[in-house]
């Protein structure tokens, strides 16, 4: 495996905007808030960056195509080093993972990954499609995918095959909100129970609506650079252990199986890089588009065996007293989730082994997992971060 | 065989698939009430949905194929919200995957009678006017 791996990269500087509800506000003043956040976390200034990575194509993230060049624009850099991957909510994990090769290779010495939406209060209303009527989305767009909806098929065959309950999956949202009690910015922080859940309405069945994301207006950042420049710098460094990535369906009568995702082979990919195996990870920040995410993420990624996801997360296996600790400021399920979660997870990997998460602060964790998935369960990214 | 079903969906605007080289010969015999998909002549596996090429094994010019129409539920979502305005009419609708008795899986609705739905049930193919969209190919419980 290689050796190059072990941690000679690390994340320097974090930032999760406050904000939740930004109406009037463009999403690349929040990127701008959040760059400057992020770098005045390290210590550094917007002249240190020499690599961005972004990905803002989505209507509420207000570029297109070319959303890194916009954003640099927007910033005020001219970087030699870009990516623009856009993967969906796993997306600024992949920045992540490519920003480590690129230190490594020479390419950049201090990379700043942003990201920024208003999903909330963006005015330009769009639909949630992943694809259109032409192409291989021809198949799928005219019978009405909604994202919830192609998410809800999955959570089916799962409850099918192996006798997984509306109940096991409320379990992974109600300890997301115990998570977010303590977090001043979380969008919701009123405990819920089971109850609560299922009497949500429903949205795509067996998903309610609280098996699904809060939508907010907001942004998140973080600066990487080699292990020996965050040494001197102003915060303690976060170390890159490990790094996978992986693609699957978009269309889904491509799924195949139904209760399996690409986390499998990104998870795979990132333990490998790391030398380590799933009982060495302390805690973890699992993307939480939906309740659903979190258990196919806790199995494909090797912390319980397949079809068990449901009785880990009903057996209190996810809280801060558990076997993995996740979603640890409340997650995208109670805290923030403007789009791309993926960004914000990072952040939040970061604060909880600095020991300074604003939701619940676990006893000195070593080793983190962050883990993005985007599309209806289409991409795959996996992190592996340590103190 | 497939039955046509009088009922008529809403049209969604906008969405009305584009036929293409690959897809046009699909949208054609649906309207005949025919379920298309494809066989590669190389490898011999079946697939949905039109391409080209094999997506197994990268041989070109697949041949058309027509399915039995029947297949079994692999799994499916009563929609009851959406965001999208082109279909919160159709709530509450039943999306679904479908595995063809020839091996691929479809995207499709299940209409009629869904009282006692449940994954793997046997479904046979219903071809449902459309409006702008033509006609959708669509699934049916088995009867008992």
């Amino acid at each position: 495996m290689p050796a190059s791996w072990a941690g000679e990269v690390a994340i320097a500087g974090a930032y999760e905007s406050p904000r939740r509800r930004a109406p009037g506000v463009h999403p690349f003043a929040i990127q701008a808030e959040c760059a400057r956040g992020a770098l005045a976390d390290a210590g550094l200034d917007l002249a240190d960056v020499d690599g961005l990575a972004t990905a803002a194509s989505f209507p509420a993230e207000g570029a297109r195509e070319m959303a890194v060049a916009e954003i640099a624009e927007y910033l005020g850099l001219r970087p030699r080093w870009v990516d623009g991957t856009d993967i969906g909510g796993a997306a600024p994990l992949s920045h992540a993972g490519h920003a480590v090769a690129a230190i490594q290779a020479g390419l950049a010495e201090v990379v700043l990954v942003t990201y920024a939406a208003c999903g909330y209060s963006w005015p330009h209303g769009a639909a949630d499609y992943l694809t259109y009527a032409h192409g291989p989305g021809q198949w799928e767009l005219p019978y009405g995918p909604s994202t919830v909806a192609t998410y809800a098929l999955a959570a089916r065959r799962h409850m099918h095959d192996y006798g997984t309950t509306a109940e096991d999956l409320a379990a992974i949202a109600v300890q997301c909100r115990a998570n977010a009690a303590a977090n001043p910015d979380a969008r919701y922080s009123a405990p819920i129970t089971v109850d609560d859940v299922l009497a949500s309405p429903v949205i795509a069945d067996p998903l309610h609506r609280l098996d699904c994301c809060v939508v907010t207006d907001s942004g998140g950042a973080f600066v990487l650079t080699s292990a020996r420049n965050a040494r001197s710098m102003r915060t303690r460094p976060v170390y890159v252990l490990g790094f996978g990535e992986a693609l699957g369906q978009v269309s889904m009568n491509q799924m195949w199986p139904f209760t399996a995702t690409a986390a499998a082979a990104s998870g795979a990919r990132a333990f490998a890089t790391a030398g380590m195996r799933p009982a060495e990870i302390d805690c973890a920040q699992l993307y939480d588009s939906f309740t659903i995410t979190v258990l196919l993420a806790l199995e494909d990624l090797g912390f319980c065996a397949k079809g068990e996801g449901g009785k880990f997360a009903a057996a209190g296996e996810l809280a801060p007293g558990g076997r993995l600790p996740v979603n640890t400021d409340g997650g995208g399920l109670s805290s923030n989730h403007p789009g791309r979660r993926g960004a914000l997870a990072v952040v939040e990997a970061v604060r909880q082994l600095r020991g300074d998460s604003p939701g619940v602060r676990l006893d000195s964790p070593r080793t983190a997992l962050v883990h993005g998935m985007g599309g209806s369960l289409s991409t795959s990214a996996t992190l592996i971060l340590g103190v | 065989m497939p039955e046509a079903l009088p009922e008529a969906l809403p049209a969604a605007p906008g969405l009305a698939p584009l036929a293409d080289q690959f897809s046009a010969a699909y949208w054609s015999a649906a309207r005949d009430g025919t379920l298309l998909i494809q066989r590669c002549l190389a490898c011999g596996r079946r697939q949905f949905y039109p391409r080209g090429h094999c997506a197994g094994c990268f041989a070109p010019d697949p041949e058309w194929t027509a399915a039995s129409g029947r297949g079994r539920l692999h799994t499916y979502t009563v929609v009851h919200r959406t965001p999208n305005a082109e279909f919160a009419a159709d709530c509450p609708y039943v999306l679904a995957i479908i595995e063809l008795d020839e091996g691929p899986r479809v995207t499709a609705r299940i209409v009629g009678e869904t009282g006692a739905i449940g994954c793997d049930q046997p479904v046979h193919a219903v071809f449902t006017p459309a409006g702008d969209a033509g006609v959708l190919p669509n699934f049916a419980l088995d009867a008992g």
